[in-house]
């Protein structure tokens, strides 16, 4: 192995904190409580709040499978934009032009975007750290173009992109859109979240970190480096695509605009302030994309950009660990009231 | 006397009913959410952040406008609140923006929000909820469909009407014409070549004989150009936005590349596309306007560039004069202080759309002479007329009658 090799697996050790398997979900006895508070609050407020929530869920789902990828298996990407937006596609090309049932498109939208995500993982396995990076950058810049190509015209809409159907309650539920799709939502995103914590415990979870850690080490143990690299992207991709299709159907709405790269660029962003490779932090990430980008408008409309800035630069600087970092703080300190 | 009795009670059917119909209108006030005897309130949504910055100025300007009708005594002793957020011309956050204003600040209506995308992405949205979508801020031909969309107008003449304008007038004067055509890919672009090749009907296909798209976020678009030139066309169909406007009639000039060349009137502006680009290399080039370009000194004394200039002064004295998108915004808050005044004390969100729809031969203040405002329960396009110009000195003259081309959605 050359040193230049050498190097670049040093930083990216660095780069990607260890975090140890436990360390990545929340106790019993907190996520009832932050169950109990996603499952209330719709009975409380508005629609408009509960289509908020909704938004919540549905980014707080990317911003997870990016966190598998990243801080299960230590690879980077700037390319969940493209995966979202097939997701977001699939599904409303499923039910405007085949008249599939919207519940049904979820899982195509996980499947077809696992298999690009599994395939774009092939070639991405000569890339690592800043590379792998900017390949997947190349992605997310080339997919608004690719959905606007005349070929794909007729199913996408091009340009102009496609409305989407909202469903209504079924069996009669005495409840509107907004709260039914929260409902549905909700139970999506926590069965993934199930899944995930549980992909992470299991014997390829422990193969994705191997990985992180240390790919040499991880290779000498029997890890096929290759194959769990690229199924790490996959499962990645399919969560978001699962995503992208719910993010669909709560907007109405695809079109290329969507999913640019900025939309990547939020998604990464979430996941750093929520706590790299901690999957409960992903909930606090999308929160911090959804609603921090409002608050700086409400300081300063014409120079939003800047506060928003600020506000990111600010909270990198108290809490570079995210999210994680408050709630280890917040445990420790409830910890010591305890004793006291 | 049955025939005596017989007209009394027919007068005073006639007069019951009367009754019936005009009491309520004159002397009950009428107010959907979002509107009281002191407020009306109106949601607006800009890109402030994001690729279409550019174009936050227009909401800039209305805010400022509202601000003159507030120091003004209001529109029918009713201050105006204006509601403005941003979408970062990203259509998810639209929706999310949209809902914010409608459900949560309670407004009366949306206003001139901006962008195809965004607004595609809101216009089932609204028309459930039967909150108007007036006036919106893009060109592109769908906004004129009552039918479907009885709570969406649109505003400014379409981009297909304007091609084919230009088309008509190809065909009449050049009739063996070899088209090169450029355009942004993009809506905006797209509905501008098919406006454009609707109107070559069936010798579209022989005449364009170049096309050639950019991306918005290309550094410059010489290389088309050049391509462009390469095809042997003898008329150039420029479809860009300013930025892209000016790089073109530069390159064009360096490459000694002299077509009739066609201009869309998006990049009509002067001050930040012609004189960028050198007066001297944009000599007779169509275009096509409809309102004055602040820029263009033929203005100078005109009255309404003097009402213009004096609400900048006061209101909005940092805004960049020669940026068209200041002289649009103008005119279209007009357009909704004309239709909230035509509301009376009837400030119901059916009433804001059918007085929006009963507009005739209004002429806000900035429009080219003889351009009007009007529409009809069937014609949910106010404006729709255009007059052709062509560059000579440092002006644009005015040339052949206003024209319409009106194209539904």
């Amino acid at each position: 192995m050359s040193a230049a090799e050498e190097v670049e697996v040093v930083t990216e050790g660095q780069a990607v904190e260890a975090v140890p398997k436990r360390a990545m979900t929340l106790g019993y006895g907190t996520s009832l409580i932050v169950l109990a508070v996603l499952i209330l609050i719709p009975l409380f407020v508005k629609n408009f709040i509960i289509f908020q929530m909704t938004m919540l869920l549905i980014y707080a789902l990317a911003v997870m499978a990016l966190n598998i990828l990243t801080g299960g298996s230590g690879q980077f990407s700037l390319g969940q934009s493209a995966f979202y937006a097939v997701g977001a596609y699939t599904s409303a090309i499923l039910m405007e032009h085949a008249g599939m049932n919207y519940a049904l498109t979820l899982p195509v939208a996980g499947i077809v975007c696992f298999g690009f995500g599994f395939l774009f993982g092939q070639p991405a396995l000569r890339l690592s750290g800043v590379y792998l990076a900017l390949a997947t950058f190349a992605l997310a810049t080339a997919m608004p173009q690719l959905l606007k190509l005349g070929y794909f015209e007729h199913w996408t809409g091009g340009v102009q992109g496609l409305v989407v159907t909202k469903p209504d309650a079924p069996f009669g539920l005495p409840m509107g859109q907004d709260m039914w799709l929260y409902y549905f939502t909700l139970a999506v995103s926590i069965g993934i979240y199930l899944a995930s914590v549980n992909l992470l415990r299991s014997r390829s979870g422990r193969a994705f970190m191997a990985i992180r850690d240390n790919e040499i080490a991880a290779s000498a143990m029997g890890v096929d480096v290759a194959l769990y690299k690229t199924l790490a992207f996959g499962v990645s991709a399919g969560i978001t695509g699962v995503a992208g299709g719910l993010g669909a159907i709560a907007v109405q709405f695809v079109a290329p605009d969507g999913y640019t790269i900025q939309l990547a660029i939020s998604l990464f962003l979430g996941m750093v302030v929520g706590g790299v490779g901690w999957l409960p932090g992903s909930i606090v990430g999308s929160a911090f994309i959804i609603f921090v980008p409002n608050i700086a408008e409400g300081i300063s409309k014409g120079l939003s950009g800047a506060v928003f800035g600020v506000l990111l630069f600010l909270v990198i600087f108290l809490v570079p660990h995210g999210a994680r970092q408050v709630a280890i703080v917040a445990q420790q300190l409830a910890a010591k009231l305890k004793k006291n | 006397m049955p025939a005596i009795r017989l007209r009394l009670g027919a007068f005073s059917a006639v007069l019951a009913l009367l009754a019936a119909t005009t009491s309520p209108s004159v002397a009950q006030k009428k107010y959907d959410i979002g509107a009281s005897d002191s407020e009306i309130k109106i949601g607006n949504i800009m890109p402030y952040s994001g690729a279409a910055s550019a174009y936050g100025v227009i909401g800039k300007t209305e805010e400022a406008y509202f601000r003159k009708i507030n120091a003004e005594g209001g529109i029918n002793g009713r201050k105006v609140t204006f509601i403005s957020y941003d979408d970062a011309y990203t259509p998810p956050k639209t929706v999310e923006q949209a809902r914010k204003l409608v459900e949560s600040d309670e407004v009366l209506l949306i206003f001139n929000s901006l962008g195809t995308p965004p607004n595609s992405a809101i216009q089932k949205y609204m028309n459930q909820k039967k909150v108007p979508q007036l006036f919106v801020a893009t060109g592109a031909t769908k906004w004129n469909d009552p039918r479907e969309f009885p709570w969406t107008m649109g505003w400014q003449p379409n981009y297909q009407s304007e091609s084919i304008i230009y088309a008509k007038y190809i065909l009449k004067n050049k009739p063996d014409a070899k088209i090169a055509v450029l355009y942004q890919n993009d809506d905006y672009g797209k509905d501008y070549l098919k406006g454009f090749k609707d109107g070559l009907g069936a010798k579209a296909a022989s005449m364009i004989v170049a096309e050639d798209s950019y991306e918005v976020t290309e550094p410059t678009i010489d290389s088309h150009i050049v391509r462009l030139k390469a095809s042997g066309a003898d008329v150039f169909f420029n479809i860009t936005t300013p930025k892209f406007a000016a790089q073109a009639i530069k390159k064009n000039a360096e490459l000694n590349w002299h077509p009739l060349h066609f201009l869309n009137n998006v990049s009509g502006s002067i001050g930040s596309v012609i004189k960028p680009a050198g007066f001297e290399n944009a000599q007779d080039i169509i275009s096509s306007q409809y309102f004055k370009d602040p820029t263009d000194p033929q203005w100078k004394t005109d009255k309404a560039m003097i009402a213009w200039n004096e609400f900048l002064d006061k209101y909005y004295p940092e805004a960049n004069r020669a940026d068209a998108s200041v002289m649009y915004a103008y005119i279209v808050s007009q357009g909704l202080v004309h239709v909230l005044k035509a509301c009376g004390d009837d400030l119901t969100r059916e009433n804001v759309m059918k007085q929006a729809a009963s507009i005739r031969d209004y002429e806000p203040g900035g429009l080219l002479p003889g351009v009007k405002v009007n529409t009809s329960a069937t014609d949910f396009a106010p404006l729709s007329q255009l007059q052709l110009i062509r560059f000579k000195g440092q002006t644009w003259e005015r040339f052949g009658d206003i024209l319409s081309g009106d194209v539904g959605g």
